[in-house]
């Protein structure tokens, strides 16, 4: 008997050596060959080696399954698959209520328990009651099922996530092929380890068809409301990569990327490493000053410079991005948020980098400050950052953070040919040359690039006089340039696209959201819709500056509801910018927001005017 | 070569100098003026990077491409403009205080890299433009306004800092050697790689005569160095005293034994000697302390580039990078998908 489910969202989780990722990754592609919709959330270590068997090596992989369109990994998992007691400690509390726990036995030994913190066997003493739990000697299991295989007990014991997996294959009606042909692909070389995989996964199937102890069995059909075409998987931090890849291309100019390890960001500097073939220079710089000076460089001397950094080396840089606003050179930083101050937590979220983007320098100095909203959204993002930095010759701040980096879904996969043509000419004019001399519609200054005979010139950090970029002290000329560097970056409302409402255009309530908040939005805003409340909704990609109507939008809602992972920032620039009557929903705990949480405020104020 | 006709005062801006009158930095600027029309340098094809100070000015004066950045981030700018464009000749101005202070760091990383750039550092040992503070090159006791009872920072050697660094070129010269100075920066100007030339400069308003154990008539007569390759190190009237190599102390020692004396070499075969003449002051050497041959950063930045896309067979197309990875085609209704292969 198969149970039609609409969506479920699973956990697994195990040591950080139980090959937990892979398998997150492997459930993930089948489930696209399924036809669902998903999205995913990965969730390792913060230490590297933590001992094994501990709370702090625990590593975990989230997906979220949907016959429909779905926009978050999900608020709770429905089930959860452990590979130790660890696992289970630190999982268990996230674990919505009735949901099913798969466990591997093998592991629940008394060490190991004591490791996890038990005093007592949970699969035994009774304390998981509420909960469906299914207990399964996965390790033993597996030994077995590859006992005739020439193989040493280590190697067989690298199977079980498959295994675990063969199960959850079975469990979730998911098709066994993509996985089989991928696992002979990658080992190729070594068919004997090939050959074991295959046999865990299928054994793990099977054993789940014939035991009696697997009593559900659940189908969650394809979705039917994707747009037809090539889809693939992306996250947030290679979607960005791709994103500058594409525009460069298209723009005429090379990618020169510059950066500092630093976590959440460091796998945006890892993909375009790889990338090489593609023309793209990489620069691991000595330090996130020096980082973001290189990429300054190298977009003076031609290439687009770009830099990937968190909020601590944002921090760092904020002086040398003062001098590609003063020096108007095209410049972009992309910061994937953390949670602080200071070091804060690391691999934690959060939205808190929104006004030190905006306001972290000395002086006047605005830049275009944009924020993807999901991993797909933000190639389109990364790719119009390009635009905006080369036609406006202005520096772009890319907010993106921990959650969004990591959070994967499917992506439709655009086609080369119809990309935006984003080329932007190089001034190689004749006759006398200013290097302030302005484009009159964007107020750009020339592009010239070092090199070209007859325009050789001087800018840098000193204020500039108007037009012939000579050294100025002049107070008037000053103002002037503080109003004109402000405009140019105003001037970026031409080329960005109007705010859009979902659902009614005027109304009592529009929740009002920006960067990676929005699949946990729609979510919520659904949720209420369902219940037949009216409530409209949009979402904010340009933060500098704003969309072009979005005064208009704010004024046809009594009341503005922002959800944000800060104290309240975009809402503190709503209420300066506009007369909106704003509240605030604040969350920072170092995670995103859960749909669940967003209906909860809904529900709240939708009522509340109700009662009014 | 249309460019080699460029005259040395081509090489200046429209703009007025400020310096104050009297500045070591004049002298600088005409050497560079001069060294440019000797490498026959076209002024398009050169970028003058610059940090904060004094010195930092510098673009302003010259009519080539210049940029004048924040305080010694100079070598941060210029690598990047350099991975950007090999192309373009990158000459770098810093100062002690921009480059051995604030951005030690910098300089030293662009040193060890071995990014073609042309580092020249103006050595005044004080700070200058902020109206005179003692610099981490300033001699131990250096009165200053931040330091009425004497500076107690042990100095900083830019010599030592740049060999120790790999810097592939080190020299040294003085504001006021105008042909040795000018010299140094042609041969700067011909090496491939980071090139480091220590420039005494004298500061005549917050630091007058610091170097004038040098630059003094006898001074210069007595106690300057000449480092010139296949040449022995002699010093001092009609060259009497020579620098040999003291076997028991394992160091260099001076001798009135000239058939004693060492004959330099800076390519790199008496290195070991090169950080033992940083270290002393009398004879001070001035010259080229090391000149070697090694790959530059941005080379080996393209040949991975050019080795990876010749191994792949060439740039890829975009819709190459879009579709690696598994992919999978969603028809029509939805329902039904099919694996991309
Ligand atoms: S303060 Fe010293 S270094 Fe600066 S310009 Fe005047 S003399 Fe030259």
């Amino acid at each position: 008997m198969k149970e039609a489910k609409r969506e479920v969202v699973i956990r697994f989780a195990g040591d950080s050596g139980d090959g937990i990722q892979l398998a997150g990754t492997k459930f993930t592609e089948a489930s696209a060959f399924a036809g669902n919709d998903f999205s995913t959330f990965p969730d390792y270590p913060a230490e590297i080696r933590a001992p094994a068997g501990t709370i702090a090596g625990v590593s975990a992989f989230q997906i979220r399954i949907a016959d429909h369109d779905i926009h978050t990994p999900g608020d709770q998992p429905e089930v959860l698959v452990v590979m130790n007691p660890a696992a289970l400690k630190k999982n268990l509390l996230d674990l919505a209520k009735g949901g099913i726990i798969i466990a591997n036995t093998y592991e629940f030994t008394p060490r190991n328990l004591k490791k996890a913190g038990f005093d007592s066997n949970p699969l035994e003493d009774g304390s998981l009651e509420g909960y469906r739990v299914i207990a399964v000697d996965i390790t033993s299991m597996t030994r077995e099922a590859l006992k005739d295989l020439p193989l040493d007990t280590r190697s067989k014991d690298r199977c079980k996530n498959f295994f675990a997996l063969g199960i959850c294959y079975w469990m979730f009606t998911r098709p066994l092929e993509p996985t089989i042909n991928w696992i002979r692909k990658k080992f190729a070389n070594r068919p004997e380890i090939a050959e074991a995989n295959v046999k865990a996964l299928k054994s793990g199937y099977n054993f789940a068809d014939i035991s009696e102890i697997f009593d559900a069995r659940y189908e969650i059909r394809g979705a039917t409301d994707l747009e037809p075409g090539e889809y693939r998987v992306v996250n947030g931090n290679h979607s960005l990569a791709m994103g500058l890849i594409a525009a460069c291309e298209k723009a005429g100019v090379s990618l020169c990327y510059c950066s500092y390890p630093i976590t959440p960001a460091s796998d945006i500097l890892h993909f375009l490493a790889s990338m090489k073939n593609y023309g793209v220079i990489t620069f691991q710089a000595e330090d996130e000053i020096a980082a973001v000076c290189a990429a300054i460089g190298a977009s003076y001397a031609g290439s687009m410079g770009v830099c990937g950094t968190s909020g601590p080396g944002l921090a760092l840089k904020m002086e040398a991005i003062g001098l590609a606003v003063m020096a108007e050179l095209p410049l972009i930083v992309i910061d994937v948020q953390r949670a602080g101050p200071s070091t804060g937590m690391p691999t934690k979220m959060e939205q808190s980098d929104l006004l030190q983007a905006l306001f972290g320098r000395n002086g006047e100095a605005p830049v275009v400050v944009i924020a993807p909203s999901s991993p797909s959204n933000a190639f389109d993002i990364a790719y119009k950052a390009v635009e905006i930095a080369l036609r406006y010759m202005v520096p772009v701040i890319i907010l993106s953070d921990g959650y969004l980096a990591n959070n994967a879904e499917p992506w439709l996969i655009p086609r080369e040919d119809t990309l935006p043509d984003i080329k932007v000419e190089t001034f190689e004019g004749n006759g006398k040359f200013y290097p302030y001399i302005r484009d009159e519609k964007t107020l750009a200054r020339p592009r010239v690039i070092p090199g070209t005979p007859g325009l050789e010139h001087r800018i840098g950090g000193l204020e500039k006089e108007d037009i012939t970029g000579n050294i100025s002290y002049d107070p008037l000329n000053h103002e002037k340039m503080v109003r004109l560097r402000a405009e140019k970056v105003e001037r970026v409302q031409d080329i960005i696209p109007p705010i859009e409402v979902d659902g009614e255009d005027e109304g009592d309530l529009l929740v009002l959201g920006w960067g990676s908040s929005e699949g946990a939005i729609i979510g919520g805003v659904n949720m209420v819709r369902r219940e037949g409340y009216t409530v409209s909704r949009a979402h904010l990609n340009y933060l500098n500056p704003f969309p072009p109507n979005l005064k208009e939008l704010l004024s046809r809602f009594k009341r503005v509801l922002i959800p944000e992972n800060n104290r309240g920032q975009l809402s503190l620039l709503i209420k300066g910018n506009f007369n909106a009557n704003v509240v605030t929903y604040s969350k920072v705990q170092g995670k995103p927001f859960f749909r669940m949480e967003i209906y909860r405020k809904l529900k709240e104020l939708l009522n509340e005017e109700c009662a009014g | 070569m249309k460019s080699a006709q460029v005259k040395w005062k081509e090489y200046a801006s429209d703009q007025e100098v400020r310096w104050c009158p009297g500045c070591g930095d004049y002298a600088i600027l005409k050497a560079v003026q001069q060294a440019f029309a000797d490498l026959g340098l076209s002024k398009e094809k050169v970028v003058i990077v610059s940090g904060i100070g004094c010195s930092s000015r510098f673009p302003y004066y010259m009519a080539t491409y210049g940029f004048h950045t924040i305080h010694g981030r100079a070598p941060a700018i210029a690598t990047g403009v350099k991975l950007a464009n090999p192309e373009l000749s990158v000459w770098v101005i810093t100062g002690d205080g921009d480059g051995l202070s604030i951005g030690g760091n910098h300089l030293l990383h662009a040193c060890r890299r071995n990014v073609d750039l042309k580092v020249i550092l103006f050595n005044n040992r004080i700070y200058g433009l902020t109206k005179g503070q003692y610099s981490p090159t300033s001699v131990v006791g250096t009165k200053s306004k931040s330091s009425p009872f004497g500076s107690i920072d042990s100095p900083i050697n830019p010599i030592l800092f740049a060999l120790s660094a790999g810097a592939s070129f080190v020299a040294r010269s003085v504001d006021i050697f105008q042909k040795h100075l000018k010299s140094m920066l042609v041969e700067a100007g011909r090496h491939k790689g980071l090139a480091f030339i220590e420039v005494y400069q004298n500061c005549i308003i917050f630091n007058d005569g610091t170097f004038s154990d040098v630059t003094s008539k006898e001074g210069k007569r007595k106690r300057v160095l000449w480092l010139e390759d296949d040449y022995p190190l002699t010093f001092d009237e009609d060259d009497s005293k020579a620098l040999t190599f003291d076997s028991d102390l394992m160091d260099l020692k001076v001798t009135d034994d000239k058939d004693k004396a060492l004959v330099w070499n800076s390519d790199g075969r008496y290195d070991i000697f090169a950080y033992k003449l940083a270290q002393i002051d009398n004879p001070t050497a001035f010259g080229i302390f090391r000149k070697i041959c090694r790959p530059t950063y941005e080379e080996l930045v393209r040949e991975q580039i050019f080795a990876l896309q010749k191994r792949k067979g060439g740039k890829p197309t975009l819709s190459e990078l879009f579709n690696s990875g598994e992919r999978w085609r969603v028809l029509g209704d939805g329902v039904i998908k099919k694996l991309v292969r």
